[in-house]
């Protein structure tokens, strides 16, 4: 496949930045779309051109790294994966691919196609835990009975990698699927319910701290979601935060 | 951690945004409700427009919640769409956002403001004169010259041009968009959402956004049809 990108490239934090237009040739279509951006940079460093920068780390479609919106798409075109996992089949010889960062006030970009989304690891700070006590006598977590469904649901919830593809899409750049999805997999267990209170308050004060924008159910995030993280856990989370506010 | 008070929370405001959404459209039901009486039978109309129109709990308990609830209701949309934007700085230079969601769901802010556009001729043609029909002129009587009830009369009168006809219909189309998005997402806003009643909610809400403003367009072209064209 002979195809033309169109990345965006910025030097820095600070610095303008601009799409910049490249040629790339003889990419298989079994290629992952991010082999097909390192032989794009390969070619650069040949030619002694500073490569793309972009986020990636385990390949595998688990760590949550890769990014990228392409061709107007948090991951590309396909659904339920990571770009990653994204291939090149999904994709035509001669085609125009349309490369930018996940843009939104709270990722600052660091360098070409890298976003700082450390705004997340703060959520969770705030509250994404149930404190255990880890003196040696831990109870087993399987001691204590849960409803398959609730504990299907909190699972479900759990496998959030934070990758912000929710905020990527989301016309507000609002945070909410992966605050939601975060409170949801303790909300759904009786190990989260002794801080259930202070847990959404306290999340979703730093997400408004991060300036990401309000929710308003546009549901573009669920869809592309690479983990199909449900629009039903905003809903939870509201919940949550109204019951917390009401107490 | 100092904490916002819950109005100025991102979840607050929708939770307040929805609720407003919610009472406005149980009082299009009802508008809806009144307004139909004029096609079926002119003295009902007039009697229960009588008596909305001089009964206290209505005219000072139920219009001014009313009011305040528009009004809460498109500057908080206003003032959120305005934060909203200033959440991503540099837009993307593709986007593709039909790929993921509804035009209705993405544009409430365009469907709103024309609905509030439209308030503002509907409170012209309408609530301005009863105000001061009644509260001005002091004139609590609603009868006319003739010595008959005058409101039946006085909104025939109003759909004669067809001009004033076709801003109205455009607006209920306008008004069927923005529910259609706006019915299902209140629920969820306010946690009323579940993974069991989502289909039914989204199916009940287009339902409602269709025959709440239909009924409007009918009840419009059926007084221009019948009694205006002359």
């Amino acid at each position: 496949m002979n195809l033309t990108l169109k990345i965006w490239r910025q030097k820095g934090p600070k610095d303008q930045g601009k799409m910049v237009d490249y040629k790339v040739s003889d990419i298989s279509e079994h290629m992952s779309f991010l082999e097909m951006l390192d032989v794009l940079n390969e070619q650069l460093i040949e030619k002694g051109e500073e490569p793309v920068a972009f986020d990636h780390d385990c390949r595998e479609g688990i760590c949550g790294m890769c990014s990228l919106y392409i061709n107007g798409e948090a991951h590309g075109p396909d659904r339920g994966v990571t770009t990653c996992q994204l291939h090149m089949r999904m994709f035509n010889d001669g085609d125009t691919i349309y490369i930018e960062p996940f843009r939104a006030k709270a990722f600052p970009i660091i360098k070409d196609l890298t976003v700082d989304r450390s705004a997340f690891d703060r959520i969770q700070h705030a509250g994404g835990y149930v404190s255990v006590n880890t003196s040696g006598n831990t109870q087993d977590a399987n001691a204590i009975p849960i409803p398959k469904d609730d504990a299907d649901k909190a699972f479900d919830a759990a496998t959030c990698i934070g990758c912000g593809a929710c905020v990527a899409s989301c016309k507000n750049s609002s945070a909410m699927l992966y605050v939601s999805a975060k409170v949801s997999q303790f909300a759904l267990l009786p190990q989260g319910q002794i801080e259930a209170k202070d847990r959404v308050l306290n999340m979703v004060n730093q997400m408004d701290l991060e300036g990401f924008g309000n929710c308003t159910n546009t549901g573009a995030c669920e869809v592309e979601c690479p983990k199909g993280i449900s629009l039903e856990n905003i809903a939870r989370m509201n919940r949550e935060f109204l019951k917390a506010s009401i107490k | 951690m100092a904490k916002n008070a819950f109005r100025k929370t991102s979840i607050g405001r929708k939770v307040l945004m929805a609720l407003s959404g919610l009472f406005l459209m149980l009082f299009l039901l009802q508008h809806l409700t009144i307004n139909m009486l004029s096609v079926i039978s002119p003295d009902m109309f007039n009697e229960v427009s009588h008596f909305m129109g001089t009964n206290p709990i209505v005219q000072f308990l139920l219009q001014p919640i009313l009011i305040a609830a528009i009004i809460f209701h498109f500057v908080m949309g206003i003032a959120l769409d305005i934060m909203n934007n200033k959440a991503r700085e540099v837009k993307y230079a593709y986007n593709k956002p039909s790929a993921n969601s509804t035009w209705m769901s993405r544009n409430m802010i365009i469907t709103g403001l024309v609905i509030l556009a439209f308030l503002g001729l509907h409170f012209y043609d309408f609530w301005i004169h009863e105000i001061t029909e009644k509260y001005i002129e002091g004139d609590m009587s609603g009868l006319n010259a003739q010595g008959e009830f005058r409101y039946h009369e006085e909104l025939v009168e109003k759909f004669v041009d067809i001009w004033r006809v076709i801003i109205y219909c455009i607006s209920f189309v306008l008004l069927a968009l923005h529910l259609q998005h706006g019915f299902a997402s209140a629920f969820q806003s306010v946690g009323a959402r579940t993974g069991k009643n989502k289909t039914a909610l989204q199916k009940f809400g287009n339902i409602f956004a269709f025959v709440v403003p239909a009924g409007f367009i009918f009840i419009a072209l059926f007084h221009h049809f019948t009694h205006g064209a002359h």
